[in-house]
């Protein structure tokens, strides 16, 4: 068969290059395909689309931004709308000139045979795409996200097939965390909460977090609880992080600071008891 | 009673005029995607539009998509707009593909590095909108703000209240029409409460993927103390807007000086015509239309004093929160120094 007395089935070109891939999932990549997969015409069980983004300086790739491509899919063929995928890249080029190809998503779990055509479409794009599926059946309960790039099978000197291989994947939530994951997670939200019920909510969850780790303490101590020594450590970690200051140092810092904000607040109400009488010049002042 | 048709739809268009707009509804996605965009290139002011429904009282904002930045390149200022137009085709046509609401309904865009968004250019840009749509929306989003306060502080939906619209178009902003329509500076622009919906499944998704957390990272931003440089740079504007004012205040100033010398003047020659009428001579003319003394001066325009004073106040409740913010951050650390 092969020139080699065996033939090994090699995972190649070498899976360290391969295992060494990790991608990066920005929130508005799932949100975006959601929205998709809501809007998507009633014959298509799946969509498929393009990812954005940037591959980092270590190797990760991180996925930013992502579109739809419409397609069509029978039995054994794909369709995919070309033009429309160049002219969605041009346009988003235009505004991002950083976030290129990466790879592409579907829905739907697992990996079909209409998946590998499409696979080998982007690679002509980009070299070693990442494949990113988002399974939306929600069957057991569970969202799955996961990403796979394809590794080569070969057989001594012959290419047998492409396999496709699940690689670890980081959903960054950090954005989505900042905007405020309560706003996010539910499907409707009457108004923005303001400043002020932040710092409330804020204040809340940081007594929480004190009262669970006092407890916590004071379980260890009297052996109730089982010590853990990492915990401990971070604690400790904690603890000492606060800055050591002379009381008399500490106090002026806090009194200097509270005096500068005293200062803007008195400057920004005379300026504003200013704009009223600017009005009054503005609009009531007449002609005899 | 039976009409015609076409009378019934002609009589209900005369009762029911347009709901006035109170409520915009976004969808987490358009929120994600204003802040990304925002975010990616601040500080230099990008722009974008907003698509989406309008019903009733309601204006629904599902998707948007941002402009490219046109300040980077130095063409010729007909080839840019051609690109612009040809982005904007692009994009409304690849939407409607994909089956997503490609109608627009507003703009969006961040604050310039100037601090402040009100300007003359904001107010034009409203005007083109609005020729073309009933309702428009402007969705104002600060990162400086956001990044002090964390998550959505700084994220504003404006709109021009109707009477500024009306004194606007007729293009009359003498103290007089001000006076009339009772506008002060506060009324030019109206703040709509802005509703956040999600579908289903993007919801299940967060909540699937993202445990419960008892804080998160918009914690961590809310706590930082040092709100330093914004405070400065906040002040900064201040005193360059102080300085336009007055500036605008002086030219009203010269302008009364101005008529009231005119109206001085005509008054002693009307004077001397009864003292020369009194002896039986000619009367000076009284108004010599091409002696440029007594030509009729235009009243200065007061919308730029309007738009400084808005800007003004803004800057003020700026300083005000973040002050207020400090204060309670303050109280904390103190708190904890004192244990």
């Amino acid at each position: 068969m092969a020139a080699s007395d065996r033939t090994v089935l090699q995972f190649g070109p070498s899976s360290a290059v391969t295992s060494n891939i990790t991608a990066k999932v920005h929130p508005l990549v799932i949100f975006n395909i959601s929205d998709c997969y809501v809007r998507r015409p009633d014959q298509a069980e799946r969509v498929i689309g393009t990812l954005l983004g940037s591959v980092l300086p270590d190797g990760t790739v991180d996925i930013r931004n992502s579109y739809v491509v419409p397609h069509n899919e029978f039995s054994d063929q794909v369709a995919l709308d070309i033009e429309y995928h160049h002219t969605m890249l041009k346009s988003h080029l235009k505004v991002n000139p950083q976030e290129v190809i990466v790879g592409w998503f579907s829905t739907g779990l697992g990996v079909t045979g209409g998946s590998a055509l499409i696979h080998e479409f982007y690679c002509r794009e980009v070299p070693n795409p990442v494949h990113l599926t988002v399974g939306t059946g929600f069957r057991n309960g569970e969202g799955t996200v996961k990403a796979y790039v394809s590794v080569n099978l070969s057989l001594g000197d012959r290419q047998l097939a492409a396999q496709f291989q699940e690689i670890p994947l980081d959903l960054r939530m950090i954005e989505a965390e900042r905007v405020g994951f309560d706003i996010l997670k539910s499907t409707s939200v009457d108004k923005l909460p303001s400043d002020l019920e932040g710092m409330e909510v804020l204040m809340e969850r940081l007594l929480t977090l004190i009262n669970d780790i006092y407890k916590y303490v004071d379980d260890t101590v009297e052996g109730h609880a089982v010590p853990d020594n990492s915990v401990g450590r971070i604690l400790s970690e904690t603890v000492a992080s606060l800055p050591k200051l002379s009381p008399p140092a500490f106090d002026k810092l806090v009194n200097d600071s509270l005096q500068d904000q005293l200062l803007l607040l008195y400057l920004s109400s005379i300026t504003r008891t200013q704009l009223s009488l600017a009005e009054k010049l503005n609009t009531a002042a007449q002609m005899p | 009673m039976a009409t015609s048709f076409l009378q019934a739809a002609a009589s209900t268009e005369k009762v029911n005029a347009p709901p006035a707009l109170q409520v915009v509804q976004t969808e987490g996605l358009v929120l994600l995607k204003i802040i990304k965009h925002c975010k990616d290139l601040s500080p230099s002011l990008v722009t974008g539009q907003l698509l989406g429904l309008d019903i009733g009282t309601v204006l629904e904002v599902t998707n948007c998509f941002p402009f490219p930045n046109h300040q980077q390149e130095n063409d010729i200022n007909q080839e840019t707009d051609d690109i612009g137009a040809n982005y904007q085709l692009d994009m409304m046509r690849c939407l409607r593909d994909s089956n997503a609401d490609s109608n627009v309904v507003g703009w969006y865009q961040s604050t310039p590095p100037g601090g402040c968004f009100q300007s003359v250019e904001f107010i034009e840009t409203f005007m083109n909108y609005k020729e073309n749509i009933g309702k428009c929306v402007c969705i104002i989003y600060a990162p400086s703000r956001s990044n002090i306060q964390g998550g959505l502080a700084g994220l504003k939906a404006l709109k021009l209240s109707d009477t500024f619209l009306e004194l606007y178009r007729n293009g009359n902003f003498s103290g007089e029409s001000l006076r009339d329509k009772n506008i002060s500076w506060a009324d030019v622009f109206e703040e709509i409460t802005i509703r956040v919906s999600n579908s289903a499944l993007v919801s299940a998704f967060m909540s699937t993927l993202e445990p419960d957390r008892v804080t998160d990272q918009s914690d961590h931003d809310r706590l930082q103390i040092s709100s330093k440089p914004l405070l400065e740079s906040n002040v900064e504007f201040l005193i360059r807007c102080m300085d336009d004012l007055s500036t605008e205040q002086k030219k009203l100033k010269f302008y009364f000086k101005d008529v009231t010398r005119q109206q001085a003047w005509v008054q002693e020659r009307r004077d001397e015509n009864e003292a020369r009428k009194a002896a039986g001579e000619d009367p000076l003319p009284e108004g010599d239309s091409s002696n440029p003394f007594f030509k009729p001066i235009p009243e200065p325009s007061r919308l730029e004093s309007l738009l400084i004073t808005n800007r003004i106040a803004d800057y003020c409740n700026q300083i005000h929160r973040v002050a207020g913010h400090s204060f309670s951050r303050l109280s904390l650390i103190k708190a904890l120094h004192d244990d």
